[in-house]
């Protein structure tokens, strides 16, 4: 597997933020065109279920076919310009230390997916989905269910082969990695930091990560 | 490994709403036909029990799809979920499309074709031009040239849906492989004339569709294959349904379909 690892010239000590967000709970925040934004994976191989809206039209937001088309690879890495359902940059993937991340996998997990892919009395087990919904209507930005479009997963290893089958695989990140991007618009970002206990997708064992946000001149600098 | 709640375990009145065995297709069943030709764009409400028979009229063909609940909008056709409950990259006979609820909105009971895309997306004004050209309405009246995303933004208008109802969709005939490193390829001369599937609808489901060439076929002229749609009156699936037992995801899944309609 070809993987690319690219490390970040930025100091921590220069972010505007830095805070970490438990695992089973949703996420959202702003940041502005020429800001970057880094997740850490703290403790290694948790999913962390990712939609972008435009800032200031969310109608227009993250498009999982427009992104895997205009590189022309399923796979999310060094180089990849998240791109919108406009068929516009969002954000540049600018460093990486993990090396691969999920795009066809995110589908956020849910509670109604729970019950088909496990069981049927695993509806009550805390799921992505829910983050979202709870997310969607207690923030200002007026989003609705239809907002709610498949996702990205960072730090996720979802394969597919060239005959067909689509795989779950061990993750192959760790502790400590991190993926940084640059924001090409404001953007309005949306995250559920999994909870899913029923596949890898967090090792099994849901842990916290940390973002961190720089202003443009600073990124600029190290650029 | 526990045992897990299925069909066996439901009130026997909820059993009961399901027929013993799935039809098989006969003339007498048939309820409508109609031809699309190729490039241009459809919607309608198939309701639970009936079958969508697509059918190609020449080789190549493509067939764009995105499927809704008629009752409750915001449901939709869910490409991840479709393809990790049932551990595959692509569609095909005897697979199940899902909802983001957990629903099974259509089923494939037959199929002569032996893989549909899910990931190839659709094509737009930008590609279409960039490919073939551009021939307008007041040269070419209806042989003017149409994409695939304005085709279903038209369609989704009628419903009340539209931009942020866009999902990634189904390519009905089309076949796009993903190799080692993750590249995407369009596999060419895929499907041939004559070819059909047949989508049973497990739920009343708003149908969205485009015979656009698929966004990825190098073909460089513009030449979208029509198909032939014929609906007919199959019922749902039955307790011996290919789809139904094809796995136990499935069987969880129409579990949830039928107590939606019970």
């Amino acid at each position: 597997m070809n993987v690319r690892i690219v490390e970040s010239t930025l100091d921590p000590a220069d972010a505007i933020l830095d805070t970490e967000h438990p695992p089973g709970t949703p996420w959202m925040h702003e940041i502005k065109a020429g800001q970057v934004f880094r997740i850490i994976d703290l403790e290694g191989n948790q999913a962390v279920d990712t939609i972008f809206y435009n800032a200031r039209d969310t109608q227009e937001r993250y498009s999982l076919i427009d992104t895997i088309l205009a590189q022309g690879n399923l796979y999310l890495g060094v180089g990849t310009r998240i791109m919108s359902s406009e068929g516009r940059p969002m954000l540049t993937i600018v460093a990486d230390t993990c090396g691969r991340h999920d795009t066809v996998g995110g589908g956020a997990c849910s509670s109604e997916s729970n019950t088909v892919r496990y069981a049927l009395e695993k509806r009550f087990m805390h799921s992505c989905r829910d983050n979202y919904m709870l997310a969607i209507n207690t923030h200002p930005a007026e989003l609705h269910k239809r907002d709610v479009v498949s996702n990205i997963n960072f730090f996720m290893n979802v394969p597919m082969t060239p005959a067909g089958r689509l795989t779950f695989e061990d993750g192959i990140s760790g502790p400590g990695k991190y993926i940084e991007m640059r924001a090409e618009m404001d953007i309005l970002i949306l995250i559920s930091n999994c909870p899913q206990l029923n596949n890898p997708a967090n090792g099994y064992n849901p842990t916290p990560v940390r973002y961190l946000v720089w202003d443009a001149p600073k990124a600029a600098g190290a650029a | 490994m526990s045992s897990v709640l299925g069909f066996s375990d439901l009130p026997p009145l909820a059993r009961a709403a399901v027929p013993d065995r799935s039809a098989t297709f006969s003339d007498e069943l048939v309820l409508w036909h109609e031809r699309m030709p190729g490039g241009l764009h459809w919607s309608g409400l198939l309701r639970r029990g009936n079958t969508l028979r697509i059918k190609t009229l020449g080789a190549n063909a493509n067939v764009s799809a995105l499927f809704y609940n008629f009752e409750e909008r915001s449901e939709r056709y869910n490409m991840p979920d479709t393809l990790k409950a049932q551990s595959t990259a692509y569609l095909r006979k005897g697979l199940v499309c899902y909802s983001d609820m957990g629903r099974v909105l259509c089923s494939i009971p037959e199929s002569s074709c032996a893989w549909h895309d899910t990931i190839g997306g659709m094509n737009d004004a930008a590609v279409v031009a960039g490919k073939y050209g551009i021939q307008r309405y007041q040269e070419h009246r209806n042989a003017m040239y149409r994409n695939a995303r304005d085709g279903f933004l038209t369609q989704l208008g009628k419903w009340g849906l539209g931009k942020r109802d866009m999902v990634p969709n189904v390519n009905f005939f089309s076949k796009v492989i993903v190799d080692e490193e993750g590249d995407l390829r369009f596999v060419p001369e895929h499907s041939v004339h004559g070819d059909f599937v047949d989508l049973r609808f497990e739920m009343n489901t708003i149908v969205v569709l485009s015979t656009a060439q698929q966004r990825l076929d190098p073909n460089p002229r513009y030449e979208p294959t029509a198909v032939e749609l014929t609906c007919w009156r199959s019922g749902i699936a039955g307790k011996d349904d290919l789809c139904r037992n094809s796995m136990p995801e499935n069987g969880r899944g129409f579990i949830n379909t039928e107590r939606y309609y019970l």
